[in-house]
């Protein structure tokens, strides 16, 4: 929204170039992106993405709830990776609080976490695809991403805002059955993979699309503040979960992919590969699973079991301070990073010693990955803006917040 | 609940790479740090902060060569008003490390790190649009995520979360 006053933000260079607007509307910009383009011909001269449509001032939203009232919003930030959103802000409250995770709750999580990464990874190819003009791809991504979406409604009762974290551990035990859909889901998944890249991988049309298309060198993605699959699809091998662990992730054994060629089929490639390692990583997780309680053992800040609230006086005190008090942080403020599907999801939390946040920063990834466009687009095929918008796997949610 | 107090004095913290390395550049630009639940804050003079990072950059011992963060935050009605937090990370060491300017409330501003690093451009753009803090030297400091024509900086402690006309 921020440029549509009646100044405008991109003038024609030259004579011969022409100014043209795309989107906010544009069915391959994922969102409400706006991008305008420079063009001479058909070659793009300059590019200026145009964001903040859906802005929400969720950050001084958080401002006013308590701590545990937050949960609800991080959903809304990327709606295709709630989860990990959760969990990046419920990590960074533990951290402040200094609480202890039970190994159950923290493999849940990772469980979880993988799960959404193939959700948010299934939208990505299917609407990537569809971008370039791969119709199938799409039915097909959305048919596996229909089962993880009933699998999240099985433990939490919503399919995509889910809210299932809470400070201190996990909300609810998952129901029976859980654990063998999962089970279920993860030893015929890797077969499904194989059928889109059947469909894409060797595909001619996918390769001259994709090959030698939005090329981005590392020293510019570093540069640029890019992350994730994004960033390893220009060969600097950057992973939060391997090389600075959070939620037990280093009890899992796991490869990341990266690809050195920095162009839309690296970045393809590092996505289809990580959706075959979160698989396993869900595999290793169903395997190892501890036993014990989901919440920590901390009872001004964990909401008691129900049933305890019916028979001890404490538990419904403690449940009635939680709701109307809500529970005070000491006073400090932490940085928590996760590796969210699109890159580094950072939480920076300052707490004032109050129930109630003083500020809540989101770093999002996207919002970095974002500024590469101009640089993988300018001098490129219009055409080839598509591409590389889909190659970024933007969320405009999460970066507008 | 197992929280270590935190360390703020600064000798003790001079064994960490990136104070031990500012320290050396130029110590009158070091005006404290603070290492707290395993982070650590260094506070810097607002006039240093563009060479500063560069140093962090280019330093191999500290080697922080990628710009994570760039956010404020308000401590209204306090002086100095702002503080202007970077998140610094360092992709081969595996370490984080945040800088911290403090800012008065009367016009505040600041250097761009945007020759440092280009990707600080829309992050201080969003700390512009939401605080109005000015950021010297950027290429481009329109608002990016409100309309052009809003007026206030909601993101500032006086802005009221509701009710505002």
């Amino acid at each position: 929204m921020a440029h549509l006053t009646p100044t405008p933000v991109l003038e024609p260079g030259q004579d011969r170039t022409m100014i043209l607007n795309m989107g906010p509307q544009h069915p391959s910009t994922h969102g409400v992106l706006r991008v305008l383009l420079e063009i001479d011909g058909e070659t793009v001269v300059r590019m200026m993405p145009d964001i903040g449509f859906l802005h929400t001032g969720i950050e001084k939203t958080c401002e006013a709830k308590f701590y545990q009232q937050v949960v609800p919003l991080t959903d809304r930030i990327d709606y295709l990776c709630p989860m990990t959103n959760n969990l990046c802000y419920v990590l960074a409250v533990e951290k402040l609080l200094g609480l202890e995770i039970p190994p159950k709750a923290q493999w849940l999580r990772v469980l979880l976490n993988e799960l959404t990464r193939i959700n948010s990874h299934l939208v990505w190819l299917g609407t990537h695809a569809l971008d370039l003009g791969a119709m199938t791809v799409f039915l097909y991504c959305f048919r596996e991403r229909e089962e993880i979406l009933r699998m999240f409604e099985m433990v939490s009762g919503q399919r995509m805002m889910t809210s299932y974290f809470r400070v201190g551990g996990i909300a609810l035990e998952p129901p029976l059955g859980f654990f063998d859909r999962v089970r279920d889901f993860a030893s015929y998944f890797p077969s499904k993979v194989d059928e889109y890249e059947n469909l894409l991988t060797g595909n001619p049309i996918w390769l001259m699309r994709t090959k030698g298309v939005a090329v981005m060198s590392a020293e510019d993605a570093i540069a640029l503040g890019a992350t994730g699959p994004t960033l390893r699809g220009s060969g600097v091998d950057l992973d939060l979960r391997r090389d600075m662990p959070y939620s037990g992730y280093e009890n899992f054994q796991f490869k990341v992919p990266v690809a050195q060629e920095g162009d839309v089929f690296a970045r393809y490639m590092c996505r289809v590969q990580e959706l075959r390692e979160s698989i396993e990583i869900v595999k290793q997780a169903l395997a190892g699973m501890p036993e014990g309680p989901i919440k920590a053992d901390a009872p001004k800040v964990v909401l008691p079991d129900r049933e305890k609230m019916k028979t001890e006086m404490e538990a419904l005190i403690y449940h009635f301070k939680i709701i109307t008090e809500g529970f005070a942080v000491p006073a400090g403020e932490v940085y928590q990073a996760v590796e969210s599907p699109r890159g580094e999801m950072g939480y920076y939390i300052v707490s004032d010693g109050t129930a109630k946040p003083y500020r809540v920063h989101m770093r999002s990834a996207c919002f970095a990955n974002l500024q590469t466009l101009p640089k993988m687009c300018e001098g490129r095929l219009l055409a080839d803006v598509v591409a590389a918008i889909g190659s970024i796997d933007i969320v405009l949610g999460e970066i507008d917040r | 609940m197992p929280t270590v107090p935190a360390i703020t004095n600064l000798d003790e913290l001079k064994s960490h790479p990136a104070v031990a390395r500012l320290v050396a550049w130029n110590s009158a630009a070091v005006q404290g740090a603070k290492f707290d639940r395993e982070e650590m804050t260094i506070y810097l003079d607002r006039s240093c902060i563009r060479e500063a990072c560069a140093v962090l950059r280019d330093d191999a011992e500290c080697a922080f060569n990628f710009l994570s963060d760039v956010t404020c935050v308000d401590w209204y009605p306090s002086e100095p008003r702002f503080e202007v937090v970077y998140h610094l990370l360092s992709i081969s060491k595996k370490e984080r490390v945040r800088l911290k300017v403090r800012l008065d409330g009367d016009s505040p501003a600041v250097e761009s790190l945007t020759s440092v690093w280009p990707g600080a451009n829309y992050f201080e753009r969003e700390v512009f649009d939401l605080f109005g803090i000015r950021f010297t030297g950027h290429p481009y400091l329109r608002r990016i995520l409100m309309p052009e024509d809003w007026e206030g900086h909601p993101l500032r402690k006086d802005y009221p979360v509701e009710g505002y006309s």
